[in-house]
């Protein structure tokens, strides 16, 4: 692969993933996790960020007008993957477990899983309605 | 400081991530995306490792920032909706426990590792 080629999208993937990890981190400092609690916070922001996802690959690849080409590596791959994450899911899992609480690790392996398939789909769905109804007007 | 450190990991671990994907993808012809699964994996066993470092600072740097825009759930439930969406449910199912289980024993593995050095 060409680097030269790739340095626009590898650049704008590091911007965007620089921006979506430190929307994540500003969710953690306004809503922290107390030390054995329930992890809301990483679970709404998986969920959010997964919800923004399944509605910008459809505005991104299901309308007759193509975007700029940068536009989904630094919303998508960036920003997106960025922000959500599925290492702290895992360790969040792992630490419930090991605190003895295996109800609660389940319920949230679960419910981190459900919640962020339904995102997706409210996403895709909301955004499909969206240019369905612009193509209509059109 | 603090902001600077996340930013610092993410600018390394987001890229990472597309690389990675892209080159994972290009040795295989299947639709399974090994690509995110693989980050995914990866990611959760170095966070797991990384519990067996005290520093506040590392942890910024490379679990919050590194890690965790190594890692990614969109990108995990995107793909998973798209491969039930076209008809590939087992792939979706198998994805989903795949990545569950694998996530969760590298993680544990990371831990354990972690534990064993100190």
């Amino acid at each position: 692969m060409g680097l030269r080629k790739d340095l626009p999208v590898v650049a704008v993937v590091a911007a965007g993933g620089a921006l979506g990890a430190a929307a994540r981190y500003g969710a953690s400092l306004v809503r922290p996790t107390p030390d054995g609690a329930f992890p809301w916070t990483v679970l709404t922001v998986n969920a959010v960020g997964c919800a923004v996802l399944g509605t910008l690959m459809v505005l991104l690849t299901e309308t007759t007008t193509a975007p700029h080409p940068l536009l989904r590596p630094f919303l998508g791959t960036g920003f997106c993957g960025g922000f959500t994450t599925f290492s702290t899911y895992s360790l969040d899992t792992q630490r419930l477990l090991s605190a003895g609480d295996p109800t609660r690790a389940l319920l949230y392996l679960g419910g981190t899983l459900l919640a962020a398939l339904a995102a997706v789909w409210a996403g895709v769905t909301a955004a499909r309605a969206v240019v369905r109804a612009r193509g209509r007007h059109a | 400081m603090n902001w600077l450190l996340v930013v610092a990991g993410a600018v390394v671990g987001a890229p990472l991530r597309y690389l990675t994907d892209r080159a994972v993808q290009a040795r295989h012809d299947s639709v399974f995306p090994w690509g995110t699964f693989t980050v995914n994996v990866v990611g959760s066993f170095v966070l797991g490792l990384l519990t067996g470092v005290t520093s506040a600072q590392a942890h910024l740097l490379l679990g919050t920032g590194l890690c965790g825009a190594l890692t990614t759930y969109s990108t995990f439930s995107y793909e998973t909706f798209r491969l039930y969406e076209n008809g590939a449910k087992g792939y979706a199912a198998l994805n989903v426990a795949g990545s569950l289980a694998a996530g969760l024993g590298a993680v544990w593995l990371g831990v354990e590792t972690a534990a064993g050095l100190r």
